[in-house]
C-alpha cells in the first residue's frame, strides 16, 4: 500500500549504503585536509571547510551522480599530489602529470572534451541519435571531472610555488572561467537528467565552448594560466564563498539564455520536432533563473560584506557593484513578470537572452571598459 | 474637493501598488545606475571640464551626474521604489496572512468540479474510512489537512507550502529595510544642512586647523566615510570627506597615531601585505588601545571602523649630491630635501624651485628579455602554470622631484639611487618627462672602473671648458699625426678642426655637429664628414680625460676598452643633456624613509539594518522559489470521490504531483 501510494519515506530510510559511504568519504577527506593543511587556514577558512562536510554530503544525497564525481575528483587529485611528491619539477617528468593530471594538462583536456561534446550533441540533435547524445553527456562528465581535478591540482601547485603564494584557484579571470565552465555544465547535467532533455546539450554547450575559447586565447596569447600571488585585497576567506556563489548565478543565467534561444527557435518551427516540448524548455529556463537569482542574491550580499571589510563600505557604487545591481534588477523584473503576471512565452525567452548580455557585461565588460575597485581580472 | 483628494489618493495608491509601476521603477533605477558607471564618479572637477568642455560640464553638473548615486533625483527614484514596495506589502499583507491560515473549506462542489486539475473516483469504501486513509496519505505528503463534515459526506481541505507567502513578506520587507539602512548611511543629513546653509563644503587648499566650523562635522555625526593620511610618528584627529569639488573635515572622537607602516613583498616583488601599527588615544591624550590593521583586517573602535586604504611617502628625508651639468668643473654641492616640501636653488641663470614629490624604496622593473612560453609538449598542453619570468628585479630606491624655473615652468624627474646594468656596463639613470601622462625618458651617465660618476663628471667638465680646448686639440693632433707631420700646416688644420668640433659639441651635442655638417658639407660627402668628426671627437675626448685626470691629480686613464666605452657613453650622455632640460643632476646619497599610511574611517549605523535585510532577502527568495504553495480538496460522498488541486504557480512539477495524487486516490478508492 505504502509503495503504491508513493508515500515519501523518512530521509534516513531512503539513503543507501553508498550514500553513507559517500558521506564518510567526504567527512574523512575534508578532515584529513584540515589536519594536513590546517596550518595554512585561518579560523574562518577552517569553519568553511567543516561546513562543507554536511553541505557536500547533502548535495550528494540530493543529486546522486555527484557522489561518483566527488570521489573521482578526490582520487585523481590525490594521485596527482602523490605524483608531485612536493616537487614542482615533476610536472614535466612524471608521465601522468605531464599528459593528464597536472593542472594545465587536465584543464586542456577539459577544454578539448567540452568542444568535442558540443559537436557530438549537435550531431545527436540533428541525427536524432540517442547514442550520440549519450556520448555527449559522457564527454561532459569526463570534462567536468578533469576540470575539477585541474583546479584542485592547481590549488596544490600554487602552494608548491611558495607557501605564501598558495591560494584557492578562483582569483583571476582564467581560473573563474574554468569554474564557470564547470558549474554551468554541472547544472546542465542536473537538468538534463531530470527532464530527460539531452537534446538541449548543444545549446548549453555553445556558451561553454565560448568560455573555452576564451580560456585558450587567454592561455596561449596572454600567458594568463600562470599562477600569480594574490594581491592583498583578495587575501580573505570571503573569496571562497563570494566567487563560487557568483558563478552559480552566472552559470544559471547563461543556461537560461541558451534555453531561451532553443525556445525561440522551436517557436519558429526550427528544430521543433527534435527539441523537447516548449513547456519543458520554459520550465527549465524558469528553474535556472530562479536558482541563479537566489545564488546571485547571496553572492552580491557576500560581496557587500566582503567590501565592508576590504574597502571600508558595504556599498560604494563601484562599477562592479552597480552592474551586479543592474543584473539583479533585471532578473528581479523577469521573475516578477513571470510569477505575478504569469506571463510565459517568447517575450520572456527574449528577455532571458538579453539578460545574458547584461550579465556578460557585468562579468567581463566591467573589467574591460570600466575601472574601479574590483579590478582583479583585467584583460 | 474631498472626493477629488480621496480619488487622487486612491489612484496614487493604485499606481504605487501596480506591477507595471514597480517594473518601470526597476528599469529606471537600472538605467540611472548605468550612467554612474560610464561617467567616472567624484573626479576632480577640472578633469570633467577637460573631458566635456565648459558647456556640457555645467549641464552635467546641474544634473548631478558627477555623483549620480547621491543626486536628489536618484534618491527620489529610490524613495518611490521603497514606497511602491511598502504599498505592495500593505496591500497584500492581510490577504496573504488570511491565505496562509485558511483551508478554504467553504469551497462549493460546483467550483471544485470547475477546476482544471480534478479527478473523480468511484469507491466502495464508506466516506469515513476513505477520508481517514486519504487524510493519512495527504499528511504523509506534507499537507496540513482539515476535515469538514457535509450533509452528504465530507470534505478534506488540505494545504502545503504556506511559507511561500511568508517568503514574499520577507523578501519585500527586506528591500525596504536595505534601502532604509542605506539611507541611514547616506549623506541625507549633510544634504539637508547644506540646503539650509548650515554647512558648506571647503574648496580652498588650506591647513586642516584653519578650516572654519561651517565645513566641519562634529564627532557625533551618525554616519560618515572619510579618509586621512598619517605619516609614521604622527597622528590625526580628523578625517576628510570628499564632496563634489571640495571637502569637509570630520572631527573624530579620538586621535589615531601611526607608529609604523609596513609593506611586505612576495619573492616576485608583488606586494603581499600592507599593515599599519596604530595607537588610539582619547581626547585627553590617554592611550586607549594599540592595534595592527591590514587590508581585509580593519579595526573597529568606538563604532568607527578604521581601514587600511592606501599608502604614500610621509616626508622622507633626502640627502643629495648635485652637479652643475654645464659648468666646466666637476665640483659638487650638497642639498637636503624632504618629500612633499620645496627647496630653492640659486644660480646665475636665476632661481629654481626643487619640489620633492615622492620617494620609493623599491622599484620592481622588468629588466630585459622576452617571456619564453614555448616549451616542448607542455606548450601544446597549455604550458606550465609556473611563471618563468625571471626578469623582474628590484632596482632599488628612487626619488621624484619637479624642477621649476623662475618662469614657473616645471619638468618632472625621477632618479634612481643605485646604478643599473645595461649592455654589461653600469650607469646612473635619471628620467625626465614634461607631463604626468608621459613615460620617463632616461639620461644614462656611465660609471668608471671605481664605480663612481667622477670620471664622467671630470670629462664632462673638461669638454665644457673652453680654456682647455687648445690643449686638447694640440694633444689630439700630436697623437693623430706621425712625428714628421708635427709643426706643419696639417697639424694646424687638424688642431683647428678639433677645436671647432669640441666647441660645437659643447654648445649642442651631436645635434649641433650634424647641423653644422648639413649647413657646410655637400650632400655626397656628409657621411664621410660625420665619420671623421666623430672620430676627432672621440679621440679628443680621450685626450680631454687625460688632461682632466692630470688636473685633478688622478692617475691617467687606462688605454683599454673600458675607457673607450666610458668616453663614448660620456659623449652620448652629454649630448642628451641638452634635451634633459635641467642644468643640474641630483644623486641620492642617503635617505631616512618616512612612510605614510592612508586610512579610511567609517561609521555606518545602517550596516546592521542592511545585513538583517539581506538575511531576510535570502530567506525570502528561497521560500518563494523552493516552497511551492498547493491546495488539495477531496470531496467524498458515498460511493464517489472528487479530487481537485490548485497552486499559485503552475509548473511541470505541479502536473506531476497532481497525477500522483489522482493515482493515489484511485488506489485508495479501490
Amino acid at each position: 500500500m505504502e509503495i503504491a501510494l508513493n508515500q515519501p519515506a523518512p530521509l534516513f530510510k531512503r539513503l543507501t549504503w553508498f550514500d553513507w559511504l559517500f558521506a564518510a568519504i567526504v567527512a574523512g577527506g575534508l578532515l584529513f585536509a584540515l589536519s594536513r593543511y590546517g596550518e595554512f587556514m585561518d579560523i574562518y577558512e577552517k569553519a568553511i571547510l567543516l561546513a562543507a562536510i554536511p553541505s557536500l554530503a547533502a548535495f550528494g544525497w540530493f543529486w546522486k551522480p555527484f557522489r561518483v564525481l566527488f570521489i573521482a575528483v578526490g582520487a585523481l587529485s590525490l594521485v596527482a599530489i602523490g605524483q608531485y611528491d612536493g616537487d614542482l619539477g615533476r610536472m614535466e617528468q612524471a608521465f601522468l602529470l605531464k599528459y593528464l593530471i597536472s593542472s594545465q594538462a587536465a584543464i586542456m583536456w577539459m577544454c578539448a572534451l567540452f568542444l568535442l561534446a558540443t559537436v557530438t550533441y549537435w550531431a545527436g540533435l540533428l541525427a536524432r541519435s540517442d547514442f550520440l547524445n549519450r556520448t555527449g553527456t559522457a564527454m561532459v562528465w569526463v570534462a567536468v571531472t578533469l576540470g575539477f581535478v585541474g583546479l584542485m591540482v592547481r590549488w596544490y601547485e600554487s602552494y608548491l610555488i611558495g607557501p605564501d603564494v598558495g591560494h584557492i584557484p578562483v582569483s583571476n579571470l582564467y581560473e573563474v572561467f574554468v569554474l564557470f565552465c564547470l558549474i554551468t555544465s554541472m547544472m546542465y547535467l542536473y537538468y538534463e537528467a531530470r527532464y530527460q532533455a539531452r537534446q538541449l546539450g548543444g545549446f548549453v554547450l555553445i556558451i561553454i565552448s565560448a568560455a573555452v575559447g576564451f580560456i585558450l586565447w587567454y592561455t596561449f596569447d596572454r600567458g594568463a594560466h600562470e599562477i600569480q600571488p594574490l594581491v592583498p585585497a583578495l587575501k580573505s576567506w570571503w573569496m571562497k564563498l563570494h566567487v563560487p556563489a557568483n558563478f552559480v548565478g552566472y552559470g544559471a543565467f547563461s543556461i537560461a539564455a541558451m534555453l531561451g534561444v532553443a525556445y525561440l527557435l522551436s517557436a519558429r518551427g526550427i528544430l521543433a520536432s527534435r527539441l523537447p516540448k516548449p513547456e519543458v524548455i520554459d520550465d527549465i529556463m524558469y528553474k535556472a533563473i530562479a536558482i541563479g537569482f537566489a545564488f546571485f542574491t547571496i553572492a552580491t550580499i557576500l560581496g557587500a560584506m566582503w567590501a565592508a571589510e576590504a574597502w571600508g563600505g558595504y556599498w560604494s557604487w563601484d562599477p562592479k557593484e552597480t552592474w551586479a545591481l543592474i543584473v539583479w534588477l533585471n532578473y528581479a523584473a523577469w521573475l516578477h513578470i513571470r510569477l505575478v503576471k504569469g506571463l510565459r512565452g517568447p517575450m520572456l525567452a527574449w528577455w532571458a537572452v538579453v539578460g545574458l548580455f547584461v550579465t556578460t557585461f557585468a562579468f567581463i565588460g566591467v573589467n574591460m571598459f570600466l575601472s574601479g575597485l574590483h579590478s582583479y581580472g583585467e584583460l | 474637493m474631498n472626493t477629488a483628494t480621496a480619488s487622487f489618493g486612491k489612484s496614487l495608491f493604485e499606481l504605487l501598488s501596480s506591477m507595471r509601476f514597480a517594473i518601470s521603477l526597476l528599469s529606471i533605477l537600472a538605467i540611472a545606475s548605468i550612467i554612474g558607471t560610464v561617467l567616472k564618479q567624484a573626479e576632480p572637477y577640472n578633469n570633467y571640464v577637460i573631458q566635456l568642455g565648459p558647456y556640457w560640464f555645467q549641464v552635467f553638473e546641474k544634473l548631478g551626474l558627477y555623483d549620480v548615486y547621491h543626486a536628489a533625483w536618484f534618491l527620489v527614484i529610490l524613495t518611490f521604489l521603497v514606497a511602491s514596495v511598502s504599498v505592495c506589502i500593505w496591500r497584500n499583507a492581510p490577504n496573504f496572512a488570511r491565505e496562509m491560515k485558511s483551508f478554504r473549506e467553504q469551497v462549493s462542489e460546483q467550483s471544485l468540479a470547475a477546476f482544471k486539475h480534478k479527478h473523480e473516483a468511484v469507491t466502495a469504501h464508506s466516506p469515513e474510512s476513505l477520508a481517514a486513509q486519504a487524510e493519512a496519505y495527504l499528511t504523509g505528503q506534507g499537507y496540513a489537512v482539515k476535515r469538514v463534515a457535509r450533509d452528504d459526506g465530507l470534505l478534506l481541505a488540505a494545504k502545503a507550502g504556506k511559507w511561500n507567502r511568508l517568503g514574499y513578506f520577507l523578501a519585500h520587507a527586506a528591500i525596504v529595510l536595505i534601502c532604509i539602512g542605506g539611507l541611514m548611511d547616506g549623506n541625507l543629513v549633510f544634504k539637508a544642512q547644506q540646503l539650509l546653509g548650515m554647512k558648506k563644503i571647503e574648496t580652498r587648499d588650506i591647513p586642516q586647523s584653519e578650516v572654519p566650523a561651517i565645513s566641519r562635522l562634529s564627532p557625533d555625526n551618525p554616519s560618515f566615510r572619510g579618509s586621512v593620511q598619517i605619516p609614521e610618528g604622527s597622528s590625526a584627529d580628523v578625517a576628510f570627506l570628499n564632496v563634489a569639488d571640495g571637502y569637509l573635515v570630520q572631527d573624530l572622537p579620538f586621535t589615531v597615531a601611526l607608529k609604523q607602516f609596513r609593506i611586505e613583498h612576495y619573492s616576485t616583488g608583488q606586494p603581499k601585505s600592507f599593515e599599519s601599527d596604530l595607537e588610539i588615544f582619547d581626547r585627553s591624550g590617554k592611550k586607549i588601545r594599540e592595534a595592527t590593521i591590514a587590508v581585509n583586517h580593519p579595526l573597529i573602535h568606538d563604532g568607527i571602523a578604521i581601514y587600511q586604504a592606501s599608502f604614500a611617502d610621509g616626508g622622507t628625508k633626502l640627502s643629495l649630491r648635485g652637479w652643475n651639468l654645464f659648468a666646466s668643473q666637476a665640483a659638487t654641492f650638497e642639498v637636503d630635501g624632504v618629500v612633499h616640501q620645496n627647496t630653492t636653488l640659486t644660480s646665475a641663470a636665476g632661481d629654481y624651485t626643487l619640489e620633492f614629490t615622492d620617494f620609493r624604496p623599491f622599484n620592481i622593473e622588468n629588466v630585459g628579455g622576452e617571456i619564453d612560453t614555448g616549451r616542448d609538449a607542455m606548450a601544446v598542453l597549455g604550458g606550465s602554470p609556473v611563471s618563468d619570468n625571471k626578469h623582474l628585479r628590484n632596482v632599488g630606491p628612487s626619488f621624484q622631484y619637479k624642477l621649476r624655473d623662475a618662469r614657473g615652468q616645471a619638468r618632472e624627474y625621477s632618479n634612481y639611487m643605485l646604478p643599473m646594468q645595461l649592455d654589461d656596463r653600469w650607469y646612473m639613470m635619471s628620467g625626465v618627462r614634461e607631463t604626468p601622462n608621459e613615460a620617463f625618458r632616461y639620461l644614462r651617465m656611465p660609471l668608471d672602473a671605481s664605480g663612481s660618476l667622477d670620471s664622467f663628471m671630470r670629462l664632462r667638465g673638461a669638454l665644457m671648458n673652453p680654456d682647455l680646448r687648445p690643449e686638447i686639440a694640440a694633444r689630439f693632433a700630436r697623437q693623430a699625426l706621425p712625428e714628421n707631420a708635427w709643426n706643419t700646416e696639417i697639424e694646424d688644420k687638424l688642431k683647428f678642426s678639433a677645436s671647432q668640433v669640441l666647441a660645437l659639441f659643447a654648445t649642442g651635442g651631436f645635434q649641433a655637429l650634424s647641423g653644422f655638417i648639413e649647413a657646410r658639407v655637400p650632400e655626397a660627402e656628409r657621411d664621410k664628414a660625420a665619420e671623421t668628426y666623430l672620430r676627432i671627437l672621440e679621440l679628443s675626448a680621450f685626450e680631454a680625460l687625460q688632461i682632466a685626470n692630470r688636473l685633478d691629480k688622478q692617475p691617467p686613464p687606462a688605454a683599454n676598452d673600458a675607457t673607450g666605452w666610458l668616453v663614448r657613453d660620456t659623449l652620448n650622455s652629454l649630448s642628451d643633456m641638452f634635451v634633459y632640460g635641467a642644468p643640474i643632476y641630483l644623486q641620492l646619497m642617503q635617505y631616512d624613509e618616512v612612510k605614510a599610511s592612508g586610512l579610511q574611517l567609517t561609521r555606518s549605523p545602517g550596516k546592521s539594518v542592511v545585513y538583517f535585510g539581506s538575511l531576510l532577502l535570502t530567506l525570502g527568495v528561497f521560500f518563494m522559489f523552493y516552497v511551492r504553495e498547493r491546495r488539495v480538496w477531496i470531496r467524498i460522498k458515498p460511493g464517489h470521490a472528487l479530487l481537485a488541486m490548485s497552486a499559485a504557480k503552475h509548473t511541470l512539477d505541479f502536473d506531476k504531483e497532481f497525477a500522483q495524487h489522482a493515482q493515489a486516490l484511485d488506489t485508495l478508492a479501490k
